[in-house]
């Protein structure tokens, strides 16, 4: 395990050095993806002049789970983008030459790609929960900082997981899914808001089929102080069992795959 | 002419092929579709009454946009361009007897009208028999319609004469990259793609109404929803047209100066 650690240790910094070594474009695409999370944060700014609040949050609360799913999903982007962009590896043939390596094939496919400019999205996260934190009306006491921490760290899990799941689809398809993106990036985009002002129906999809209200919608419901119930502290924990149905796809996926043979 | 029409025809068939990808994409354009009226519903019904729109013009709207988003988005452009200003393929395009500029402007026209004939059929044909408010509706008359298929068509040519600015600037950056992250985040932004043009506040939405990207996928929904009639629309109309025939002047102008001092790379 600590062999594996250093190994990664190593890997990361290969990414980072060579990343580095177009630093322009580092610069630049960093750039980009907070420009892009900006201009979603900007339409939320939007929303809520003309409207006081949304299924009784205020702006605050929105941009406080707007700052959560954002960091999230970043961090899952930029350490699992192996998964998001399995489909190439599957096509050029780079996934062979893993599976011939004496290590973990999830191991090296995470350490394949380590996407470093995605934390431009996770500046903009921290940027907008420096404003948010002090006038959310939350007052922080130290479990409702960790119930934050909790979202975030299952949150990560939980896109990653997904990431998985999109690639496992790919041993099949070889293409990628574009319907995946719906819950990846639509996950993101729509995360935004909290999932119940989309209706009981969608509430309950995104609970118990992509449990990604476990993270966002029912921590909040403590954090905003809407609930004392200490179990809504710790549902994110139950959106780890998430990594069960897609570690087990993965393995179905590998035992099914073919070579491109290219 | 005749040349140009072969040339779009030829893209356009190659567009069509792409059938699976078609159906993904139309799957999800309908999902995501749908969340974003179910987000707008909420808002809804917390004010109804700081709704800038009526709730049937934005299902319209909505629908409308995830039909033909092959259209107008900006983060599609045509890699082989690139590629070729990148390599030197581009000495092969400028050896054919045909200007470079209206090549790669059909050839983008083509490619856009191709992947919005496949997805906008299915999209709309399911949209105009949900239930209600979520139903998409036809226009007041035939007239509004003619005048938002006319500017639908202008607007796709506004959008691929943006992109050819972008192209152009490649001869001199070599890397696009930042200039099209920035084309895509201001026109993403400014021509409704995120929110519609009505919900931003008043002087925002003012300015971003004289801004070319209005032309591109706001002015046509709105015209076909009615949130955009009468002298207004004539304006708008305008300056569409303003905008389409500024950018194809200075697109094809710096196009022709570069290429004069443009050095071929590579062997």
């Amino acid at each position: 395990m600590k062999n594996l650690w250093k190994l990664y240790g190593k890997y990361f910094s290969i990414h980072l050095r060579s990343q580095m070594e177009y630093k322009t474009s580092f610069l630049l695409t960093t750039l980009g993806q907070f420009l892009v999370s900006f201009s979603a944060l900007l339409t939320v700014r939007f929303m809520f002049l003309r409207f006081y609040e949304v299924d009784g949050f205020t702006y605050p609360e929105v941009l406080l789970c707007f700052a959560v799913v954002l960091m999230a999903f970043a961090l899952a982007e930029c350490f699992a983008r192996g998964f998001d962009t399995f489909a190439s590896m599957l096509g050029n043939g780079t996934f062979d030459r893993i599976l011939v390596r004496p290590r973990g094939t999830v191991f090296q496919v995470i350490s394949m790609r380590i996407e470093l400019s995605r934390l431009g999205r996770v500046l903009q996260a921290i940027f907008v929960l420096c404003i948010v934190l002090p006038q959310s009306g939350v007052h922080w006491t130290a479990d409702k900082i960790f119930t934050l921490v909790l979202m975030v760290a299952v949150g990560v899990v939980v896109f990653s997981c997904l990431f998985v799941v999109y690639a496992s689809i790919c041993f099949f398809t070889t293409e990628g899914l574009e319907f995946m993106n719906i819950f990846t990036d639509g996950g993101r985009e729509f995360g935004m808001y909290p999932f119940s002002i989309y209706g009981k129906e969608v509430l309950r999809f995104f609970t118990y089929c992509v449990p990604l209200a476990l993270f966002q919608y029912y921590p909040l419901l403590y954090l905003t102080g809407r609930t004392e119930n200490r179990f809504y502290m710790f549902v994110p924990l139950l959106g780890l069992l998430f990594m069960v149905p897609a570690a087990l796809l993965w393995r179905v996926g590998l035992k099914h795959y073919k070579s491109t043979g290219s | 002419m005749k040349k140009y029409w072969s040339f779009f025809r030829m893209r356009f068939l190659g567009g069509l092929q792409y059938r699976a990808a078609a159906w993904a994409g139309i799957a999800t354009q309908f999902a995501w579709g749908f969340m974003s009226l179910l987000m707008y519903r909420a808002f809804y019904d917390a004010d109804p009454a700081a709704f800038p729109m009526e709730f049937p013009q934005l299902a319209t709207y909505i629908w409308l946009q995830q039909s033909f988003l092959a259209l107008f988005n900006m983060w599609r452009y045509d890699d082989n361009v690139f590629e070729s200003i990148t390599t030197g393929g581009v000495a092969y395009e400028l050896a054919r007897p045909i200007p470079l500029y209206a090549m790669w402007f059909t050839s983008g026209i083509a490619s856009r009208a191709a992947s919005a004939a496949l997805r906008c059929v299915p999209v709309l044909a399911v949209a105009f028999f949900l239930p209600e408010p979520f139903r998409m509706h036809l226009p007041s008359n035939v007239g509004v319609f003619l005048i938002f298929a006319a500017s639908l068509i202008a607007g796709t040519c506004l959008t691929v004469a943006l992109q050819m600015l972008v192209y152009v600037s490649t001869f001199y950056t070599l890397s696009s990259m930042g200039v099209r992250i920035v084309m895509m985040v201001l026109s993403d932004f400014l021509m409704g793609q995120l929110i519609p043009l009505p919900f931003f506040p008043e002087s925002l939405r003012r300015f971003a109404e004289l801004t070319p990207f209005a032309g591109m996928q706001n002015l046509p929904l709105q015209i076909y929803c009615g949130t955009v009639s009468g002298s207004a629309m004539t304006q708008a109309l305008a300056l569409q047209m303003f905008w389409l025939g500024t950018l194809v002047a200075c697109g094809a102008l710096w196009m022709r100066r570069s290429l004069r001092r443009v050095i071929v790379q590579g062997g």
